[in-house]
């Protein structure tokens, strides 16, 4: 991949995106094996450096980072500190200053990424930029897919929830219709942004609709203080008409995949049958995230896998 | 002194004359004799040009700008006539800080400055400011700049206020609690540039509210920077029933659409937003038809340190004066949407006609305010070479019609392009 940075999937190529997942499947057969040795950023350093809370992503990346040889540091930064601190340029030049090599952010800004990859010489990845992308949760997400369905095109996945305020539906969105998908999407009115379909997506106006036949179903996490924004009346009523329980999956293809990036609201957007049930992918997404960050890093960043 | 061999704008029409000046005054448009003279052969002269909405930022911000840069930049964009918004600090809210801006202006010597007072104390919303006494030092309106009085009942008293002092109130329109933090225009770009957006919605309705205003209490009222197709209808509604409204809009809202915020240029970055095609056509419609009366800049100079960060941090605002002719002659003029004549009354005799100002167009005996522009001239666009302390502009780069040649000021020429400023 002839790329500096990874920004977002709005402007890779469906073949970038086929060669990190190809790489990806070849690491997550490897970590299956327990294999984690591996020398592509063997002498390189990486920073994470988050601006907002995060576990999982900061550890899947910082283990990736490791596996791969690299040095890691990890720079967590109080969102509130955004506009009293530093600037990002000048954080940015100051990790440059130190000849690091990769720097994986994670902002509550669109657009921080960019502008911090304009900045420095290192390779940026976008670890989620407010709404606007998280690329490498789609990847994992269309990592899992491919596992497990085989050919992503053809494949109809419907994506339920707060639409308008996450990056995951948008990153997976852009990725899946690259690679010839059919993306469904169903939210409430109020969290459903303006414009998705010119971005090739159906919009769907019941969850039964969105799932019908589908291949997987990916439910997104909602955040309480959208109901407190008046997004919703309550949780009670969120899960009742919009959540996903077995009966409304029973509508989708037999065997058909459940994702959900995480942390979920158990009884919320999904139902703990569903959560805990055969058709749930969301832990072996985990194993499918490492893999993939570790494609990233080695393609931008790596010498020789 | 004679403007020879010129284009002339007047109001009715263009004609090829020579213009004389004598004591500040135009003293003949037609045939000169002798005298002293400016060959102006190939030029065309336009009343001159008035800006009834821009930010000096000083007292307080001269870190973006100055009322002397800023005048710089005034006239080298054609301006002898600005007016100046109240967000500074200390706000212009009373009269000390009109007296300052005043004084410091004359000092400056460049272009006739002419402050507009707050409507409330502090701009907070809460209790009128010092009206009366802001009138008596000279401000010609009173704004709240860049956010709207939130409370209904005291606008209504801002506009029955300050009519008894023959004062208008300038509105920005913007309803805080829909905008909610947006920062684009609420639509597909903003959607897939991941970045909040402000329905078309949050200005509509206070344009609507201050026309239900100026129609139920019978005075008039002045629609600042409209950017809506949906707030041009409601002007021109209101305008066709009676209503005592004007109104104006920015060259960028006829230039371009919030496609260009993709890039995440924080220079895109305008309050209200760059809306959509339907939006930037309906503005031009609006300048045909008359519903909207006058082009300002909103002339926003910031620093740089306050452009180079994300774009949900960055300050609102472009800096326009020096590209506010040459966009509206390319974007209106050449397209075939005005007429010169047509031109010149957006940009100089309604801006004089709404706030009650000398000047406006070219006549014996008005005061010698003219601008001089080469029509053919083209440029591009290089924020480096703003004299502005403001570079941000979204203009950078773009091909534009319509190079300045001289400003004259009351007969004195404060700016001509081969000399530079006068001050």
């Amino acid at each position: 991949m002839n790329r500096k940075d990874l920004l977002g999937l709005y402007d890779l190529s469906a073949e970038e995106i086929g060669e990190i997942l190809d790489l990806g499947l070849t690491f997550k057969a490897s970590l299956k094996r327990g294999e984690k040795q591996f020398s592509a950023l063997c002498g390189k350093s990486v920073v994470i450096l988050f601006y907002e809370n995060s576990t999982r992503t900061r550890t899947s990346f910082e283990l990736a980072a490791k596996y791969l040889g690299a040095e890691t540091v990890n720079i967590s930064v109080a969102t509130s500190s955004v506009q009293k601190g530093e600037t990002l340029i000048d954080t940015g030049k100051t990790l440059d200053a130190m000849k690091n090599d990769v720097i994986v952010i994670r902002h509550p800004m669109g657009g921080a990424p960019k502008l911090l990859a304009e900045t420095v010489k290192a390779h940026v990845i976008n670890g989620g930029d407010g709404i606007h992308e998280h690329p490498t949760q789609a990847l994992l997400d269309m990592l899992t897919l491919k596992e497990h369905l085989g050919d992503i095109k053809g494949l109809k996945v419907a994506i339920l929830g707060d639409i308008r305020h996450s990056r995951v539906a948008k990153s997976n969105l852009y990725g899946l219709k690259k690679l010839g998908a059919e993306v469904r999407l169903f939210a409430p009115k109020t969290l459903m942004p303006e414009g998705l379909e010119r971005e090739g997506a159906v919009l769907c106006s019941s969850r039964e609709e969105a799932v019908e036949g589908v291949d997987a179903v990916m439910g997104l996490r909602i955040q309480l203080e959208r109901q407190k924004a008046g997004n919703f009346p309550s949780l009670g009523e969120y899960a009742k008409y919009y959540g996903v329980d077995e009966k409304v999956l029973s509508l989708a293809k037999k065997g058909a995949l459940v994702l959900h990036p995480g942390p979920v609201n158990r009884g919320v957007e999904l139902t703990s049958g569903v959560i805990d049930g055969a058709q749930s992918h969301i832990e072996d997404q985990v194993l499918s995230g490492l893999s993939v960050r570790m494609a990233v890093l080695s393609l931008l960043a790596g010498g020789s896998v | 002194m004679i403007f020879k061999n010129a284009q002339v704008v007047l109001k009715d029409g263009v004609v090829r004359a020579d213009v004389t000046v004598e004591n500040g005054k135009i003293s003949a448009i037609g045939t000169a004799g002798e005298g002293d003279f400016i060959d102006c052969t190939g030029y065309t002269v336009f009343p001159g040009l008035i800006d009834m909405h821009v930010h000096l930022r000083e007292p307080g911000f001269e870190r973006k700008e100055d009322i002397l840069s800023g005048s710089r930049a005034a006239v080298k964009g054609g301006f002898t006539q600005i007016c100046c918004m109240p967000n500074t600090n200390p706000v212009v809210d009373n009269k000390v800080v009109v007296t300052y801006i005043k004084a410091r202006a004359k000092e400056v010597g460049l272009c006739k400055v002419h402050p507009i007072g707050a409507i409330t104390k502090g701009q907070k919303g809460e209790e009128l400011s010092a009206i009366g006494g802001m009138k008596a030092a000279g401000i010609v309106a009173l704004s709240e700049d860049g956010k709207s009085v939130a409370d209904t009942k005291l606008m209504a008293n801002a506009m029955l206020y300050a009519s008894d002092f023959g004062l208008k109130c300038l509105c920005h329109c913007e309803d805080a609690s829909l905008a909610s933090g947006g920062v684009v225009n609420e639509g597909y770009n903003a959607t897939v540039a991941g970045l909040k957006g402000s329905l078309r919605a949050a200005e509509d309705i206070i344009i609507a509210r201050e026309l239900c205003l100026a129609e139920s209490l019978h005075l008039p009222v002045h629609i600042c920077h409209v950017s809506t197709y949906s707030g041009v209808q409601l002007i021109r509604e209101a305008k066709a029933r009676g209503v005592k409204v004007t109104a104006e809009t920015c060259p960028h809202y006829f230039t371009l659409t919030d496609d260009v915020i993709r890039t995440f240029d924080t220079n895109t970055k305008v309050n209200p937003p760059l809306r959509e095609e339907r939006d930037r056509l309906a503005i031009i419609e609006g300048l045909k038809d008359g519903t909207l009366d006058c082009i300002v800049t909103d002339h926003a100079p910031h620093h740089e340190d306050d452009k180079r960060v994300e774009y949900d941090l960055a300050a609102f605002g472009i800096s326009g004066l020096e590209t506010s002719f040459a966009l509206s002659y390319t974007q209106l003029v050449k397209t075939g949407a005005l007429t010169l004549s047509e031109l010149a009354e957006k940009m100089s005799e309604n801006p004089a006609r709404i706030l009650s100002l000398e000047g406006g167009e070219l006549k014996v005996g008005a005061p010698a305010d003219l601008t001089v522009v080469d029509l053919n001239q083209k440029w591009k666009v290089d924020p480096a070479e703003f004299v502005s302390k403001g570079k941000n502009t979204p203009f950078g780069g773009r091909e534009v019609f319509g190079k300045v040649i001289y400003t004259v000021v009351d007969g004195d020429v404060k700016y001509s392009l081969a000399g530079g400023n006068k001050a």
